[in-house]
């Protein structure tokens, strides 16, 4: 064992020092879920860098018309793996694997999760996916160049490794289902004494809702994925019309499971945010059982509006009606759950440390995307702004201002209490505000350029969207200079920066009664829960 | 034909937008707005301790229910309502066939004439027929309002009118691999005489001849006809260029003569210019229009 590797478990403590095993395999071969949790977050935040990466590239040919500084086949390919790797490799597992592992079975008062072992080979089976989606992208025809929705008949036809990829994308569906299983386990048998349902922390409601959606969803995606292999390898001609098959009945498998798993990307984000600003401003959250209902609502009625999707396939106009009508229903619960966050702000005490600064953008960033949401759900309108920069600005939005900044919230929020050291609050600061200024020059300025109908996916266009484009790259670059500051500041925080200890934000939940960092068995002696979650007078918090 | 007897597609979907552009908008303004407030006004320099505890209130829940509700009820079925408009095609409309293909568009009308541009008729309301030859592709008329997935195997179909003349760019929308953004044209709106007269003209000089079939096919959507690369090579100056070809895996320099394009055109993949992607589909033409083509690859310097 290095030096360096004892020095930082006998100065970390807690499950840091409470291993009997040495080097990468206290690690790799580990049940306990605090180290799977970090895990997760290493690889799959390692993966979003991979994407910002790409982005950036993608930003850097879109910034004047013509070739920049790619060709348009790898222009196809970087924007294929960009997708790809943001959605299967970072944010489907993203959320779960890593805040979900770390912080769950401490919320709801466990040792660790209903199936350890199993936890750890979900890690490793999401860890041989990402190999085999890495090495699609450099054997065979060359990286995929479908976009991340594979649609056929090109999926079927192009001579790109696609088949490499699906197979990767389709072992990481095992990896999705088994910590859904283990979720929903842990989170029904293993809750501590007196954790009826209604003191579950909203974290924890989140996690239980995707995990559902999660083992209910995910197989249809695995059966899409083999049927596109068998429509390329075998010719067995599903979705090619010539043979009987039908191109639209791809669309139709695919968005079964994609759009619910947009609502895995977005629900423990929610969670999050639910979490945090309680905290931050000394008040219970506001209207606590409408956002469990919200959250169990979203997770039910996602479920049925896949459709949207296809407005303009040529699919029947009765369909086009049902799934328009679905999809204004499901903007309801959200509604509700920004009108109680936002009222919990009301008559608190707030303090504005980074992760309350991220939970606020959240707010922001989620509702802008949400709204646009609403334009996308019309009928009249998607059309015209159906697979435009809109819809690239809309999910963007969604998934990078919501989820994105509810992971870096989590980040700041979290990461200290399993590190026992903290970052420096200005530099997290300035680099919030670069990130939130970039962000919204970035994505805002996209969706002005699908409105103008720049189509999405487009290696070169028409020089009356070249201005745009310039100001997208430019917002792209204070966005990526703002994300450094953040990471350098919050890393170099968790080794070198002041101890971290006792419960520095004033929360309620389970987590925080906890030592820091927490033993590997979480908790000294079995707790018992007197309180709510946010019950901030009840749990003696000033 | 009196151009206001149809409410255009254009007059129906932006009204649509402002709707829900103008909701969105007080609604975020109003959530942006309280945001910002309370953080000033409770921040724990102004407000040390919390002044309430109040956990939820039944009233505020029913009203930011039921009042989202019936907004999203309101925008659902206005949407809904004016996307009717865009799938009944008026009487009478004049049918035009849209071929999409990697990476291309031709428009057939009824009296066979096909063109790479949609030319139409001022104030004509126009049913365009979408038909795609190998993958989906989406036909996109941004200034119309008007998008419809180009799906093969599958009868698909927009319709708009344009008020007045001009020309409007036309993008195919639904990724369709290495050509797509180039798989861009133009709607032409023309007075209707002078459409007339379009619509009755003839390619009539061999020279035209060619040039008509290399825009019917839609070679052009990759091959420029001067010397810039789209997809694959430019056409100017080809004839009697020597050109480094990958057949098989192998390189090789050839010159490019009447066997190698017509090898091209029937088998584009057999030789494939170095530094092309090997993507191009296969072309049968007729034995004469292969001679129009190379006859005019030959002179076009």
């Amino acid at each position: 064992m290095a030096a360096s590797e004892l020095d930082t478990r006998v100065r970390r403590g807690g499950f840091w020092s409470d291993t009997n095993r040495t080097g990468i395999a206290s690690w790799i071969f580990s049940t306990d879920h605090k180290r799977i949790g970090l895990l997760y977050f290493y690889s799959t935040f390692g993966f979003f860098l991979v994407g910002v990466l790409l982005g950036l590239l993608l930003r850097i040919e879109l910034m004047a018309p013509g070739r920049t500084i790619m060709g348009p086949q790898t222009y196809n390919a970087l924007f294929t793996v960009h997708g790809v790797v943001m959605i299967f490799l970072f944010i489907i597992p993203g959320f779960q694997g890593s805040f979900g592992n770390l912080v769950m079975p401490i919320q709801i008062g466990a040792r660790d999760v209903s199936f350890p072992r199993l936890n750890l080979f979900s890690w490793w089976i999401y860890m041989i996916g990402a190999v085999i989606v890495l090495t699609s992208l450099f054997t065979g025809g060359g990286p995929p160049d479908t976009g991340w929705t594979f649609y056929v008949p090109f999926s079927a036809r192009t001579g790109t490794n696609v088949s490499l990829a699906v197979l990767g994308v389709f072992i990481i569906g095992f990896s999705s289902i088994l910590t859904g299983l283990n979720f929903v386990t842990t989170i029904h048998r293993l809750r501590a004494a007196g954790m009826g349902w209604m003191r579950v922390p909203l974290f924890t409601w989140s996690l239980y809702a995707t995990a559902w959606i999660q083992i209910l969803a995910t197989p249809i995606l695995a059966i899409t994925l083999v049927l596109v292999a068998a429509e390329r390898m075998l010719g067995t001609g599903l979705f090619d019309p010539v043979q009987g098959g039908d191109p639209i009945m791809f669309q139709h498998l695919f968005w079964i499971y994609s759009h619910p798993a947009v609502y895995i990307m977005i629900l423990p984000a929610m969670g999050v945010i639910s979490d945090i600003i309680p905290v931050f401003s000394r008040k219970p959250i506001f209207g606590y059982k409408m956002i469990v209902f919200s959250t169990l609502a979203i997770a039910a009625a996602g479920s049925l509006v896949w459709g949207h999707h296809m407005f303009t396939s040529g699919m029947s106009d009765t369909a086009v009606l049902v799934f328009s009508f679905l999809t204004f229903i499901v903007a309801i619960p959200s509604a509700i759950k920004v009108f109680n966050w936002v009222t919990t702000l009301y008559k608190g005490s707030i303090s504005l440390e980074a992760p309350m600064l991220f939970a606020l953008s959240f707010i922001l960033l989620f509702s802008i995307g949400g709204l646009s949401g609403l334009i996308l759900g019309a009928a009249a309108t998607d059309v015209h702004v159906h697979d435009t920069h809109f819809v690239v600005g809309h999910f963007h939005y969604v998934m990078f201002g919501g989820t994105g900044f509810a992971f870096f919230a989590a980040m700041h929020y979290w990461l200290p209490k399993f590190y026992g050291r903290r970052y420096a609050e200005k530099p997290a600061l300035v680099g919030w505000a670069l990130m939130f200024t970039g962000f919204n020059l970035m994505y805002f300025t996209m969706q002005v350029l699908g409105m103008k109908g720049m189509p999405r996916r487009y290696y070169d266009y028409l020089p009356e969207f070249a201005t745009l484009n310039l100001v997208a790259t430019v917002g792209s670059w204070i966005l990526v200079t703002g994300l450094i500051i953040m990471l350098v500041n919050l890393f170099r925080g968790l080794w070198w920066g002041e101890p971290f200890a006792g419960n520095p934000w004033g929360g309620a939940t389970l987590e925080w009664s906890t030592p820091t960092p927490p033993p590997t068995e979480n908790f000294v002696e079995e707790p018992v829960v007197t309180h709510g979650p946010y019950d901030y007078k009840g749990s003696g918090i000033p | 034909m009196d151009p206001t007897r149809f409410i255009s597609t254009t007059e129906a979907i932006d009204p649509v937008f402002m709707f829900l552009f103008g909701a969105c908008l007080v609604l975020l303004l109003g959530i942006t707005a309280a945001m910002l407030f309370f953080v000033w006004r409770y921040h724990r320099s102004r407000a040390p301790q919390p002044t309430s505890q109040v956990e939820s209130s039944l009233r505020l829940e029913i009203i930011w229910t039921v009042l989202p509700t019936v907004l999203v009820l309101a925008m659902f079925w206005y949407g809904w309502k004016e996307y009717l408009v865009l799938r009944t095609v008026p009487k009478g409309a004049m049918q035009v066939t849209a071929t999409a293909r990697m990476w291309s568009w031709s428009f057939a009308y009824a009296n066979g004439k096909v063109s790479p541009k949609l030319y139409v008729p001022v104030g004509t309301p126009v049913k365009v027929n979408l038909v795609s030859q190998d993958v989906i592709h989406g036909f996109f008329l941004p200034a119309f309002r008007v998008k419809r997935d180009v799906v093969p195997g599958m009868a698909n179909y927009a319709w708009f009118v344009a008020p007045k003349p001009g020309s409007y760019d036309l993008f195919c929308s639904s990724y369709c691999g290495t050509g797509h953004s180039g798989m861009t044209t133009t709607v032409e709106v023309l007075p209707e005489a002078e459409f007339a007269i379009w619509l009755d003209s003839e390619a009539k000089k061999t020279e035209e001849a060619g040039k008509a079939l290399l825009e019917k096919y839609g070679c052009l959507g990759c091959h420029s006809l001067d010397d810039t690369t789209k997809v694959g090579p430019g056409f100017k100056g080809i004839w009697g260029r020597s050109e480094t070809v990958a057949s098989n895996g192998t390189e090789r320099t050839i010159t490019v003569d009447e066997t190698y394009l017509r090898r091209s055109i029937l088998e584009p993949n057999a030789d494939v210019v170095k530094g092309a992607p090997p993507v191009m589909p296969s072309f049968t033409l007729k034995e004469d229009e292969i001679k129009a083509i190379v006859d005019y690859l030959k002179v076009l310097k």
